[in-house]
């Protein structure tokens, strides 16, 4: 195996990996300061705060022969015998120079600047910085501007790392940032004409390691030091990209990518990444009602724990069906339950994936990244759960001919859909439209079916039901989704929802006549358990996640 | 010394210097229709390597040799660019011979094509020459009449074309790495290295970046010989077998507080007093030199007390200058503030950093202000210190940036505060006799930026 020798240390790395210093110091639990490089862009070397001294140990003779300067962590390999050295007075001064040639024009606007608690040249000046300064020159001005309809340039923090040049020129392929005038005086700016306006622009934002890019959705919205961050998945479609939800006191104030090379890379979209503000949209529904004698009223919870139960109970018993919609919006936990409790209830209930939106195609970006025109993220986890009680799988189709066909006596929809394109509600399509929702309805009404919908929002379909259900939103349920290509990953709840609304799960469990606090744990592995498909969430999933398929290679 | 005859310059000032039938007249072409005749390519980059020729460009660095970095047997494309950015303050040799002599460029040009594989060469020309533009692109599109451009050039089956490529005026685009990329369309930043150009160049292709003057200097080769061009210079030391000795004629380019400021063809090695007295008719205004730059400004400075060493590729060196650089003189005569000289060198400089690096893009301008504020009566003996560590960490060689343009805008600082400590610092102290001794940091900003 070869070896690297950090600061005295040595550690071993894989025989065809290809690190660079920085990777390998960072194996050895020695961080390089760095701005301008970033693993997921080419490298520029060019903020020459990654300056270290390197050397190589002859093999033969154990000989350690030093390069007679300063070289960059970032381009310089690490192989077998060499020899990084990061705590050397040269290496320590000249990253203090570094930090004191980048403050030299830099406003340090840091009481009115975003980034203040989450910057890199903040972090770095304490770390490695001088307290004095020694160079009078006035801060570069530079109007703050819109480049985009997401993000705001302040051009004055900005210390030409060009991570944002590189990203919309090698990773969204959209090239409309670029790099205006000369030395000192140089700027970040677009084209005239030609907006930083492309589906993956907020993930500039990330790569700045500092306050100039802003992203115009959480400017001034919150200090960082006041966000809690969960690792969460996006539910925006079936990419479903790792994230940390940003939150505080119950309230999402941003989604950030969380960094997956199965999955999503350091990247997210920007229609996941804006896709949380219908979380907290007053026209959320908040309390489960219930309607008798054409009345709906409000109602409690545990009332419904009860009620609901009878009324389906008293339902199949006239010889209908019980047709449920899996909602792909649902954990694998949640629609595990679901089916357990439906054929509970009607042992030949009718189980179906639910609606699966969709908008587009699946685009694809030279980064390697893709959009999925799929807009839920657990089609595949549903299809699995659904097909351990029926393995035809029926789908939404053959759900609704069912009920038009006056085969159920009962049907349950579940759907939680977001609006589409992350706009208020109030703005969008409903996920259903009248058609489709007058083809349940109208024989529900005429036979006094009972209807159950458990939604985020009113739809058309909502008006008709017997139950109306608040459901959760991404951020508020707990449990795993299995992506397009079979990756499953868990998270747990990053907010409490709304209050008034149980979370999908809280009622199954409950309904189920199961003891203490929802548990997803115990469904996981009841479900992995029963199912080949879902035999790998048995033990606890790594924060990647892990994909399915190999489990299910391994037990057939 | 005897008048040296030139050669690189024979032809300039006779009429139609410019035109292929004064070339021609001259001797010029046929010794590269004679090497692609009879000649191999390894046997032009032989050729090359015994005359012991350097580039012209700055560095100094044999072109034989930098020829044979080139991979071997590549399936091509193979790229020469010729570099015509000529920025550097003081230098103005190219543009003459690209004026008066385009054909001689060009058939260096075709000679180091054929030797180096090349099928397209690219002059990458500065913004400012638009007459050396004309006559260029008038040279080659002589050359192509005659066919010996094109595909198979004289019925070979060597084929070359030759483009002109014209800058956006930036000193930036003459380092050989940033003038690919300006070539390539983008924005001249140098490139990180390695790969060097022999590996990964234009196009990612392998590429040789040389001097118009390396040019000519091979067109000469070509036709006078080996021997001719050993005679010229001062040879290798044979106690060093590293050096490569300074071998030929040198175009230097003289200016400043001279006589006779113009561009001089003389032996390597000739001295800079020699140069001065015999060629610029000495110090004008019949005053005393005080300095005078061997090789454009990012060489530093040479006092009159050095004057005789020997401009050739080793002598600035021992005198505290970075090098030969490209031989152009600027004389600064007594009455000059070298305070003023500094200022300007890193005005140069702050101008055109070009922006990459940390260290040279917020050090050139830091040391811009500093200069500034000197001269406005505010300096501190302090700042002395700071202009001498910028000038000692900034640079390729303490390895803090991509390429050496911050080499260059550092050396002349360094250079110029050890030969004229005594003058700044009595500058500093007339000028600013309240808060010369001064030494605590300066005020932190008055203003904080608000949106
Ligand atoms: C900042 C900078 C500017 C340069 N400008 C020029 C130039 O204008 N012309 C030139 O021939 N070489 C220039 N050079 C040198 C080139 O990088 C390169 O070494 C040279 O063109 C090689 O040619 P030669 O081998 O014929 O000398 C510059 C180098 C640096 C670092
Ligand atoms: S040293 Fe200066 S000019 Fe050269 S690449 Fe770096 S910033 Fe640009």
């Amino acid at each position: 195996m070869p070896t690297v020798i950090v600061d005295g240390r040595e550690i071993e790395i894989g025989a065809d990996e290809r690190l660079n210093c920085i990777e390998a110091a960072r194996r050895a639990g020695t961080e390089i300061p760095h701005y301008c490089w970033h693993p997921g862009l080419s490298v520029v070397a060019s903020c020459r705060m990654c300056l270290i001294e390197v050397g190589s140990r002859d093999a033969e003779t154990g000989k350690i022969s030093m390069v007679p300067k300063l070289v960059p962590g970032c381009q310089t390999p690490a192989k077998d015998g060499t020899v990084i050295v990061t705590q050397s007075s040269t290496v320590i001064e000249s990253r203090a120079r570094v930090e004191e040639a980048l403050l030299i024009d830099h406003p340090i606007d840091c009481p009115i600047c975003d980034k203040a608690g989450e910057c890199l040249l903040q972090d770095y000046h304490f770390e490695h910085g001088k307290a004095e300064r020694r160079a009078d020159i006035l801060p570069f001005t530079s109007k703050k501007r819109d480049v985009g309809p997401t993000v705001t340039l302040f051009a004055d923090r900005c210390i030409m790392c060009t991570r944002c040049v590189r990203f919309t020129r090698e990773v969204s392929g959209t090239g409309e940032l670029m790099v205006n005038s000369r030395g000192s005086k140089e700027e970040i700016d677009i084209f005239p004409g030609y907006p930083l306006d492309n589906k993956l622009s907020g993930n500039v934002v990330d790569l700045c390691p500092v306050g100039a890019l802003g992203d115009k959705d959480f400017l001034y919205q919150q200090r960082v030091w006041f966000l809690k961050r969960d690792e969460g998945v996006c539910g925006g479609c079936s990419a479903g990209c790792s994230i940390h939800v940003e939150h505080n006191q119950d309230t999402v104030y941003r989604l950030k990518p969380r960094e997956n090379q199965h999955v999503n890379k350091w990247w997210i979209c920007d229609e996941g990444r804006y896709g949380w503000h219908h979380l907290h949209d007053p026209q959320r529904l908040v309390e489960p009602t219930h309607r008798q004698s054409g009345q709906s009223l409000p109602t409690e919870w545990s009332h419904v724990v009860s009620e609901l139960r009878a009324n389906l109970n008293a339902a199949v018993s006239t010889g209908g069906r019980l047709g449920v919609a899996v909602s792909p919006m649902l954990t694998v936990e949640e629609a595990w339950m679901l089916c357990t409790l439906a054929r509970e209830i009607d042992p030949q209930a009718l189980l179906a994936v639910g609606h699966v939106p969709s908008r587009g195609e699946d685009e694809s970006f030279p980064g390697g990244f893709t959009i999925r025109g799929e807009k839920c993220p657990n089609r595949v986890g549903v299809e699995h759960v659904i097909a351990a009680f029926d393995p035809t799988v029926p789908k939404w189709e053959s759900l609704l001919e069912s009920v038009e066909a006056g085969r159920c006596s009962a049907v349950w929809i579940t759907a939680a859909y977001p609006p589409a394109g992350s706009r208020p509600a109030a703005e969008s399509e409903p996920w259903i439209d009248e058609a489709t929702a007058a083809r349940v309805a109208r024989l529900c009404e005429q036979t006094g079916t009972c209807l159950v919908v458990q939604d985020l929002f009113e739809s058309p379909l909502s008006a008709h039901a017997t139950w109306l259900l608040p459901a959760a939103g991404f951020a508020e349920r707990s449990g795993t989704w299995v992506n397009h290509a079979q990756w499953a990953q868990h998270f747990e709840r990053a907010i409490r929802p709304p209050s008034g609304v149980w979370p999908e799960g809280r009622l199954f469990w409950n309904m189920l006549g199961r003891r203490g606090l929802y548990d997803p744990a115990a469904i996981r592995r009841e479900a992995a358990a029963a199912s080949t498909a879902l035999a790998a969430l048995a033990e606890d999933l790594p924060s990647v996640g892990l994909d399915l398929r190999l489990q299910q290679l391994a037990t057939t | 010394m005897p008048p040296f005859e030139p050669v690189l310059l024979e032809a300039i000032g006779t009429p139609e210097s410019h035109t292929i039938a004064s070339y021609r007249a001259r001797g010029g072409y046929a010794p590269f229709e004679k090497l692609l005749a009879e000649k191999q390519p390894v046997d032009v980059i032989e050729l090359v390597k015994s005359a012991g020729l350097r580039g012209r460009g700055g560095a100094g660095f044999p072109t034989g040799l930098k020829w044979s970095f080139l991979p071997k047997d590549h399936p091509g494309p193979v790229y020469l660019c010729v570099n015509a950015d000529e920025s550097e303050p003081g230098t103005f040799n190219n543009r003459i011979l690209m004026e008066d002599d385009p054909h001689q460029v060009i058939e260096g040009t075709m000679i180091s094509s054929y030797a180096t594989r090349a099928t397209t060469a690219y002059i990458y020309l500065r913004y400012e020459y638009p007459h050396a533009w004309d006559r260029l692109q008038a040279a080659i599109d002589e050359a192509y009449a005659a066919g010996l451009l094109g595909k198979n050039i004289k019925g070979s089956n060597f084929s070359l074309d030759i483009y002109l490529h014209r800058g956006a005026a930036a000193y930036i685009c003459g380092e050989e790495t940033g003038l690919i990329e300006s070539i390539e369309g983008k924005r001249a930043w140098p490139r990180i290295k390695p790969p060097f150009p022999a590996i990964e160049g234009v196009f990612r292709k392998p590429t040789v970046v040389n001097n118009i003057e390396t040019m000519a200097c091979v067109a000469q080769i070509a036709r006078r010989g080996v021997d001719w061009f050993r005679s010229i210079g001062v040879p290798a030391d044979p106690a060093n077998p590293r050096d490569p000795g300074s071998y030929g004629p040198k175009l230097y380019c003289l200016s400043g507080h001279v006589e006779k400021p113009g561009c001089y063809e003389a032996p390597l090695g000739i001295t800079l007093r020699e140069l001065i007295n015999e060629y610029g008719g000495g110090v004008w205004k019949g005053r005393k030199a005080k300095a005078a730059i061997p090789g454009g400004i990012s060489m530093g400075l040479m006092t009159e007390a050095e004057f005789d060493t020997p401009l050739d590729f080793k002598g600035p060196g021992t005198v505290g200058c970075m090098g030969l650089g490209t031989a152009a003189v600027v004389v600064i005569d007594e009455t000059v503030s070298i305070v003023d000289f500094l200022h300007n060198s890193c005005r140069f400089f702050a101008h055109e950093s070009c922006g990459q690096c940390t260290p040279c893009r917020e050090g050139t301008n830091w040391n811009l202000r500093i200069l500034e504020r000197i001269r406005a009566g505010k300096g501190r003996l302090k700042d002395l210190e700071i202009l001498l560590e910028n000038g000692t960490t900034m640079g390729m060689m303490p390895g803090s940036t991509i390429c050496g343009l911050a080499d260059g805008a550092a050396w002349p600082i360094k250079n110029v505060i050890h030969k004229f400590r005594d003058e700044f610092e009595d500058y500093i102290k007339r000028t600013n006799p309240e808060g010369w001794m001064v030494t605590d940091p300066v005020p932190a900003l008055q203003i904080v930026g608000a949106h």
